[in-house]
């Protein structure tokens, strides 16, 4: 399968990732290559095959609901970008009056 | 010879050397060597030598470990509380670890010295390391070579003895195939068995951290620190962990090894053929009997981690926001253009690339025909490796097609350096145990057999491969130079 430039502009949005034009029209014939490549899938019978989403046939752990860590807001603000009384600090998202 | 760890500690336990004094002397040596490798992002030089001062202490008080006071290099995808953690990429390279991975406590609890993080492809995304934000390992076999990847830089500075010791992550092939091309022992264990909290996550179903020494008897050692269940991580496995020293010296006599005859097909390079028959004759010797097996689906394996690989990255990389930590980019005029321009700025070519299969193969319309076939393929090649172990104890096989190639040889061919990982990725799919030996050299650049074991049999490919390595003297050769 072959991908079109608008598909990778759809999909950089989606990642949330910004292209050049000149990194679109790579993107598309690199990505294009690699789909075609992964493709080869399609020569497996798997009819009636499970997939599996792991190896091990586990079960997921579960814990009981009790707080088991301590409050770290600190040393994890101290490597933030951007914080201002304990909160992360983002460019404005809803519009003032 | 260089000494191992196992010799090492005996040294630091008979006081004929201390472990401040051992520490300068890998400090010295990395000084000296490591300009030419390149094979570490930090160097914790403050660290050491405080971690070596402690172990001292506790060695002089006779309440020391088998690895009190012996030097390390951790892979830079382990956070360490108080330094960088940068897995490789410029999206973290402002990232100072907030806290300790599981293997990182581990490693302190039996007193070990951390020397440094060593380089890796960006995220471990990458076969060579060249995709590393801080320029490519060498091999020390040859600069002009690769080392492999992703763990690339803990492979090249334990061949090069700037540590006895180092550990890695692999996902498709990142512990054994650096392993086999820079000529030292590697361990990939079974997946939950090493915690991976605190490991900075790629494929969640795939990754598992592991040992890169000298030897299958260093590896030992090192497993015993770092394998155990986790609470902290929801797919570590709670399995009894087995003194992995106890039953390196048992007997293999009788020993079945299983050929998978897909891997000594077309794409293999005669000269490591050879390599790796002569490693088989060896084993036979040794009393081992050779048994012809297949994996029909091996060369699925590729395709088919090619789709959950990156749709597991692109995840798992959807964190790297610039609001958090990590890369931020300048005067975002919007919230939609701080992330993508922190992203954009953040991830280099091959990150960028897989975030973007991961996300077409997951997109609304594709996902039964990229992401759910997958996971049916991991099914088949599951079975595959199921049925083979039903007749034989061990896989043996080449761990790479080929020996370490060119710098640059193949950055701008994305496939054909996923397919140097053709007898690895199997292994992660079914997630299995598995290793890489030194088996001998071609064209004086290392050669890894790699043993594939069933779930949980670390114990025993640890014990065929040190009978092998009690036999043979590969493991012992170093690189001119180093």
């Amino acid at each position: 399968m072959s991908l079109t430039a608008a598909d990778v502009k759809k999909i950089a949005h989606l990642a949330r990732l910004t292209m050049s034009e000149a990194d679109i029209n790579r993107y598309t014939e690199q990505l294009s290559k690699i789909i075609g490549f992964v493709e080869q899938m399609n020569q497996a019978d798997t009819t009636n095959i499970e997939p599996i989403a792991h190896s091990l046939d586990l079960s997921q752990r579960l814990r009981n609901d009790i707080v088991s860590e301590t409050d770290q807001r600190a040393a994890f603000q101290a490597i933030a970008p951007q914080v201002e009384a304990g909160l992360y600090l983002v460019p404005q998202v809803i519009e003032g009056e | 010879m260089h000494k191992t760890i196992a010799e090492l500690s005996n040294d630091l336990h008979a006081k004929k050397i201390s472990s401040v004094e051992l520490t300068q002397q890998f400090l010295e040596r990395i000084k000296k060597l490591d300009k030419t490798l390149n094979s570490f992002i930090t160097v914790t030089e403050e660290i050491a030598l405080q971690d070596a001062k402690t172990a001292d202490a506790q060695l002089a008080k006779g309440q020391a470990s088998p690895l009190t006071g012996i030097p390390f290099a951790q892979k830079d995808i382990f956070c360490t509380q108080g330094s960088k953690t940068s897995c490789g990429s410029k999206m973290l390279d402002n990232f100072i670890s907030p806290y300790d991975a599981t293997v990182i406590k581990n490693f302190k609890k039996a007193g070990t010295v951390l020397l440094g993080k060593t380089n890796m492809d960006e995220f471990a995304m990458g076969s060579s390391n060249e995709t590393s934000f801080y320029g490519p390992v060498k091999n020390p076999w040859n600069t002009d070579m690769v080392p492999g990847g992703s763990s690339g830089g803990s492979a090249a500075a334990v061949a090069a003895y700037l540590a006895p010791g180092a550990t890695g992550t692999d996902t498709g092939g990142s512990i054994r195939q650096p392993a086999a091309l820079c000529g030292i022992s590697g361990l990939k264990p079974t997946y939950g068995r090493v915690s991976r909290y605190g490991m900075i996550a790629f494929a969640s179903s795939l990754d598992q951290g592991g040992p890169f020494a000298k030897t299958a008897e260093d590896l030992a050692l090192m497993m015993n620190v770092m394998a155990g269940f986790d609470e902290r991580d929801s797919t570590s496995v709670d399995h009894p962990v087995p003194d992995y020293t106890a039953t390196l010296n048992d007997s293999i006599q009788g020993l079945r090894i299983g050929l998978p005859k897909e891997y000594f097909g077309e794409g293999l390079e005669s000269n490591v053929a050879k390599v790796i028959e002569a490693a088989i004759k060896e084993y036979e010797k040794l009393g081992a009997t050779i048994h012809e097996v297949s994996l029909p689906n091996t060369t699925l394996s590729i395709p088919a981690y090619y789709v959950i690989a990156p749709a597991e990255c692109s995840s798992n990389l959807a964190r790297y926001d610039g609001v958090r930590f990590g890369h931020r980019c300048k005067d975002p005029i919007d919230l939609e253009d701080l992330y993508k321009r922190s992203r954009s700025e953040g991830f280099g070519s091959e990150v960028t690339r897989r975030i973007m299969v991961g996300t077409y193969a997951l997109s609304a319309g594709y996902y039964d025909a990229y992401y759910l076939k997958a996971q049916k393929i991991r099914g088949l090649i599951r079975r595959d490796f199921i049925d083979a172990f039903k007749n034989v104890d061990v896989l043996m096989g080449p761990t790479t097609p080929s020996t370490a190639f060119k710098i640059g040889e193949k950055t701008n061919d994305p496939i054909s350096m996923y397919l140097s990982d053709i007898y690895t990725i199997a292994i992660n799919l079914a997630g299995l145990p598995a290793m890489s030996i030194p088996a001998g050299f071609v064209n004086k650049l290392p050669v890894g057999l790699q043993l594939i074991g069933n779930m949980f049999t670390e114990a025993r490919l640890l014990n065929i491969a040190h009978s092998f390595q009690t036999a043979t003297d590969w493991h012992t050769h170093t690189p001119e130079g180093f």
